[in-house]
């Protein structure tokens, strides 16, 4: 909600040299900073809010458990479906590309490199995002507008604490373990399509693989996926539980369906800019 | 000719226990809407508060105040003698232990069942084991003449029963005040009245202050000890519902004038009514 300062301005102000337009503009402009300053200052408290009740007791397994199920059971078919067909595709590109140069022994490892560093962690959090973190957003923006959330604080049960932190929890847990799947299943279909149907030798596609691949790779993978899980929670849940604060915009239905498409634009694009900033970091 | 008679409350008026709940010079603007300019209201231990007024005034938003949902731009809440101003995190929760609260949409989850619905206070806030909880939720599901329903869902109930489960949540733990938001809002008037009887018993057996916002005007003057009016951002009356009909105040008098028929003053000031 964009504030508007202008009952703020002393009446005696003048500025004769800016005139009213002007000055209504640098107010409107002033408003529109604060308020974005307040937004963000009111996701990283979210994000403190939810880390600390996640991290001290009661600990509620159960619930976390519903969690790991939602995020990561549920999102298996999806993820060990895609991983299949980006290793393949990895194969069939990567053995055009290799053959041109007559390397066509390092498909193994441009495969196994290109999941475990980039497309693995990145490609699983992306397709989270498309099941479990709309789900998550739209959960949290229907319980605020149904007074559920209210109802929670006013029974004096900590929201951050009861529905935020298992959700963190759990993605925490699920979401790395989906992308090591996401990476084995990869490496399977990048072995399908390049040794069964192109016909790379078998021994070159693994021994290249495995004297390619160290284990900084694999750990690239996986401090990128943890990141991700907080990115992907952290966005989602936080859109939708601030969704009475949208103003206007936050309202019935369609302020729900806003809701969820801003979180996973929002998120999205946060995991692929997360994804930059951390291999050059890493690299 | 019709003739009104003046609507009391049933039960004797209560004397006054002390303070759980203070309004004092209460603001609050949304934008350049100024909702709330000066509020002054006091709730007694055990005694019913009854805020009416026009839809859109704000009751509710005196009620958020209240339940420290929301911050006064100016005045103070003092909630069981403690400034809302100085509560935060755990020490609010400690305060807020003490509130039952029946929503206008219930905000019953419906993800979850009727017997978890009203559990879930009880699990996250107390130690009781599984057959104290039971004890507890069967025993407030039949206060609220609700049986067979705890294995349902919020959407398999009917609205006078969603509000009941809500009520039986409200109670679960003994709350020494409980918050009523419109109660009786999209239920016919048998269901009505079949939840003002629950109020009214479980409040008798179980002894909470209740601060009911209604526009059921007058039926709900019956459950008052003290009526309020919101009209302008300020409030209005504060008597025994009778004192509130005979208020002299223009304010109250064009609102009960409004509500309850123009036949109705005149059969006052013609003293035709008991």
């Amino acid at each position: 909600m964009a504030h508007d300062f202008s009952d703020r301005i002393p009446a005696g102000l003048g500025l004769p040299a800016l005139g009213p337009r002007p000055l209504r503009l640098l107010v409107a402009a002033g408003g529109a900073a604060l308020d974005r300053l307040a937004r963000l200052g009111r996701f990283g408290t979210f994000l403190v809010q939810t880390g600390a009740a996640t991290l001290t007791p009661p600990y509620r397994p159960h619930r976390v458990v519903e969690q790991i199920h939602f995020i990561g059971v549920r999102s298996l078919f999806v993820i060990l479906f895609t991983g299949l067909f980006t290793g393949m595709v990895l194969a069939l590109q990567g053995a055009y590309t290799l053959r041109k140069f007559g390397s066509e022994g390092l498909l193994g490892s441009a495969v196994a490199l290109s999941l475990l560093r980039e497309l693995g962690p990145t490609l699983t959090a992306l397709m989270v995002i498309g099941r479990a973190g709309s789900a998550i957003c739209a959960e949290l923006a229907i319980m605020r507008n149904a007074e559920q959330i209210d109802a929670l604080e006013c029974m004096a049960i900590d929201p951050f604490r009861y529905l935020l932190a298992p959700k963190l929890l759990g993605g925490l847990i699920a979401i790395p373990l989906l992308t090591c799947l996401y990476d084995v299943v990869g490496i399977g279909g990048g072995y399908l399509v390049g040794v069964g149907l192109l016909g790379v030798n078998e021994g070159a596609y693994f021994q290249g693989m495995a004297s390619s691949v160290a284990w900084v790779d694999v750990q690239m993978g996986l401090v990128k996926s943890v990141v991700f899980a907080v990115l992907v929670v952290w966005i989602c849940a936080a859109k939708g539980y601030y969704l009475h604060l949208a103003g206007d915009r936050g309202f019935g239905a369609a302020g729900v369906s806003r809701a969820t498409t801003s979180a996973v634009v929002l998120a999205s694009v946060a995991i692929l800019v997360g994804d930059y900033l951390i291999s050059a970091v890493l690299l | 000719m019709t003739t009104a008679t003046l609507v009391v409350a049933t039960h004797p008026p209560a004397a006054l226990g002390p303070p759980v709940i203070e309004l004092a010079g209460v603001e609050k603007s949304f934008g350049k809407q100024h909702v709330l300019r000066g509020v002054d209201l006091v709730v007694e231990a055990g005694m019913t508060t009854v805020i009416v007024g026009p839809s859109g005034e704000g009751k509710s938003v005196i009620l958020k105040h209240m339940l420290g949902l929301l911050r006064p731009d100016r005045g103070a809440v003092r909630l069981f003698g403690q400034d809302l101003a100085h509560l935060r995190g755990r020490r609010l929760r400690e305060v807020r232990s003490h509130f039952g609260v029946l929503f206008q949409s219930v905000a019953l989850f419906d993800s979850l069942t009727v017997f978890d619905n009203v559990a879930l206070p009880l699990r996250e806030r107390t130690t009781a084991g599984d057959a104290e909880v039971r004890r507890r939720v069967l025993d407030r599901l039949e206060r609220m003449d609700l049986h067979d329903v705890e294995h349902k869902f919020p959407a398999q109930l009917s609205g006078g029963m969603q509000k009941r489960v809500g009520l039986a949540r409200a109670l679960v733990l003994d709350p020494d005040v409980v918050f009523f938001d419109e109660p009786t809002t999209g239920l016919d008037a048998a269901r009505t009245n079949e939840i003002y009887r629950l109020f009214y018993r479980s409040q008798k057996a179980l002894g909470y202050a209740a601060v009911i916002v209604s526009h059921d005007v007058p039926k709900i003057f019956k459950l008052a000890d003290r009526v309020v009016l919101l009209a302008g951002g300020v409030l209005h009356g504060g008597g025994s519902a009778e004192a509130f009909q005979r208020s002299t105040d223009p304010v109250v008098r064009r609102f009960v004038e409004t509500t309850m028929g123009h036949l109705y003053i005149s059969d006052l000031e013609e003293g035709m009514t008991p």
